[in-house]
């Protein structure tokens, strides 16, 4: 290709004026992929998505969802989705925002659901993961917990189970615990505070 | 004729470009002038100045290029000492772009090497434009996926959809882990691009959050629990640097105790970086077997001394040697590199009938086409919030909304009505405005 290297250096001189069609931004392969997935979702009326950053940033976004039934029913749920250049190669990063009494998500928002970590596959996407997330809701899995001691009441003590979610997410909104930072030290001691944290739900109901 | 010409330093190199062969590139022409037009003409880019980088920038100063340039957003480490040989221990923290330029400068007399400490981001689209061959020593899908994506945006096609030559910018890319490693040469629009095969990447190992939380089993289970959970519960809101030490070793002694709690072995702070950063361990020889196919791709390319790789080289040393070049094939609806529908229109078209046209185009059959130009989304049919924010839209020309640009690339996803079946894509659009003043003229002169 050496002539052409020549021919264009030559070309270069004489055409330092005319740069008409030079892209400024790249938009990746992953942005794109992202785009016909947000424009072809197809969400259940108990979930919304929002995009903080205005409608040109999609890689960034957050879904709340409303469980029309189950032991969630009645509450709202926040998650944020954080997608990275090379989606779907590798899966979105989802958080949830809001603090919640559940077995598969624990209490700084990690999500415990196949999907987003080692099950995930490039033909998913942002629609499934939504569902998968919702399904989280009407059906928490005791088998794969996060929140260890919420999958313990759930697996021996469903109506147990049921009434702490209630007292929970009638509480967590006022929850403030002034022992969570020294509890932090150890991990052991995080499963009795999470015990005096529905216990605090409780009084404030 | 190779005796009439005065010889050169490089003697091996002479007889590759001094003498015609059999199983030479198209256009090559053997002689003293193809020698010195590599050296006065051929302009290389090196990306990245690590273990392969190093190899690279030495291969290609020993192969007979003079305009080289090296862009590494590094510093050098201790860890990197044995095998990016370029460095010393007095070079730790400083650039390796840097170091890597001058080490080769000093050692072979007449190549010029230009440093770029900086990300391939930060440098703007004309500084990738002015090389004639990227060759790439990188360790991310990310990265490369960039850097794709810069090259291929240089690739123009003809009212046919042949790719024009002259807009093409080669690429060589390679990549090693351990004992494995591979070489490739991607020519945009003639050679599958980095992401026609992105399939080619194995997805990463992830481990299920609650195996971590709940039933740790091996070493790597616990660091990753220090690392993706422990971490956020005690440094909420503070992100977690996989560059910083302090944070390396935070994550490293909350492993240990972890490891120590379920009775498991085997948790080192190599290993932490290894598991966090996701590194598997780097073998000096394994670059340097995959940089020396690289350069001489390289050379290939910019000389045709001989016909180049196609296209995909694997190399394997674990047990013996293995080595096998695969000839993957485009994707023709490629979003990065395909030629994409070309579509004309009037400067007056407004968005809205932009979207009606796609449904008869006879290429598109597109219905319910979503449309997003650089970054911008000019409209979205869902979800219901971002189609309110961008209905507005609709009633404006395209012209406009494309920033009067004469052609430029949009795509466009839809529902695609084909052979009465439905289904859903995504598709890269040519679009060129008519009536435009530039426009016939450079088209006509890229086919000259």
């Amino acid at each position: 290709m050496i002539r052409l290297f020549k021919v264009k250096e030559k070309q270069k001189e004489l055409a330092e004026n005319a740069n008409g069609g030079v892209p400024i931004k790249k938009q990746t392969a992953g942005e794109l992929r992202l785009h016909k997935d947000i424009s072809e979702l197809n969400l259940p009326k108990s979930c919304a998505i929002s995009f903080p950053n205005g409608k040109d940033d999609l890689m960034n976004f957050e879904v709340s969802i409303r469980p029309d039934e189950g032991y969630y029913f009645g509450g709202t749920f926040l998650f944020s989705f954080q997608v990275s250049p090379i989606y779907p190669h590798e899966a979105p990063k989802v958080k949830c925002k809001t603090k919640v009494y559940h077995p598969n998500i624990d209490l700084e928002g990690n999500v415990c659901l196949n999907i987003l970590r080692e099950d995930w596959k490039p033909v998913l996407n942002i629609n499934t993961i939504i569902y998968g997330l919702y399904h989280l809701f009407t059906e928490p899995n005791y088998e794969d917990p996060l929140n260890h001691d919420a999958a313990a009441v759930l697996r021996d003590n469903p109506k147990m189970f049921e009434s702490n979610v209630r007292r929970a997410m009638a509480g967590y909104h006022v929850l403030i615990n002034p022992t969570r930072a020294a509890n932090r030290e150890t991990g052991l001691i995080k499963q009795q505070w999470l015990s005096s944290w529905c216990w605090q739900a409780m009084c404030f109901i | 004729m190779a005796d009439a010409a005065p010889p050169s330093k490089s003697r091996d190199l002479d007889k590759l470009l001094l003498r015609p062969g059999n199983l030479v590139g198209p256009s090559f022409e053997p002689g003293v002038q193809l020698r010195d037009d590599l050296q006065e003409y051929a302009k290389v880019l090196v990306v990245g100045a690590g273990g392969l980088g190093c190899e690279l920038l030495k291969d290609l100063a020993l192969s007979g290029f003079k305009n080289l340039e090296v862009i590494d957003m590094d510093r050098i480490e201790v860890t990197n000492l044995n095998r990016q040989f370029l460095f010393r221990l007095e070079d730790v923290g400083k650039p390796k772009a840097e170091v890597a330029a001058k080490r080769v400068m000093e050692r072979v007399s007449g190549v010029n090497i230009v440093p770029h400490f900086c990300r391939i981001e930060d440098k703007d689209i004309e500084f990738y434009s002015d090389f004639n061959i990227i060759a790439l020593g990188l360790d991310s899908i990310e990265a490369r996926s960039y850097i794709n994506a810069v090259a291929c945006s240089f690739l123009e096609y003809d009212s046919d959809d042949n790719p024009r030559e002259e807009t093409m910018k080669p690429m060589v890319d390679g990549g090693t882990e351990g004992f494995k490693g591979h070489a490739r040469v991607i020519v945009p629009g003639v050679t599958p691009c980095f992401e026609c095969t992105i399939w080619l990447f194995p997805p990463q190992v992830k481990f299920p959050l609650c195996t971590l939380a709940e039933t740790p089993r091996n070493a790597a289970h616990c660091i990753e629990y220090a690392h993706l959970i422990k971490w956020d519960e005690v440094h909420s809101g503070k992100a977690f640097d996989p560059d910083n030490p302090d944070h390396m070793k935070w994550v490293y002694d909350e492993a240990v105790k972890r490891a120590e709690l379920f009775g498991i072995q085997g948790v080192t702070y190599s290993l932490t970086q290894g598991v966090v950063k996701n590194i598997i361990p780097a073998i000096a020889s394994t670059n340097a077997i995959i940089s020396a196919a690289c350069a001489l791709e390289t050379l290939k390319i910019a000389s045709g001394c001989s016909k180049t790789l196609s296209n995909y080289l694997t190399y394997n040393g674990v047990e013996g040697l293995h080595t096998k070049v695969t000839e993957f094939v485009k994707d023709k609806d490629c979003l990065v590199c395909g030629p994409g529908v070309l579509v004309e229109l009037d400067t007056t078209v407004t968005l809205q009938k932009f979207i009606d046209m796609l449904e008869e185009h006879p290429k598109l059959l597109m219905s319910k086409a979503s449309i997003t130009y650089r970054g911008k989304n000019l409209y979205m049919q869902a979800p219901p919030v971002l189609e309110e924010m961008t209905r507005s839209n609709l009633s404006l020309p395209l012209y406009d909304l494309m920033d009067k640009v004469p052609k430029d690339i949009l795509h466009v996803t839809g529902t695609i009505n084909k052979d009465n079946k439905k289904s859903s894509g995504l598709r890269k659009l040519r679009v060129i405005f008519k009536g435009i003043d530039g426009v016939t003229d450079m088209d006509m002169a890229g086919g000259a």
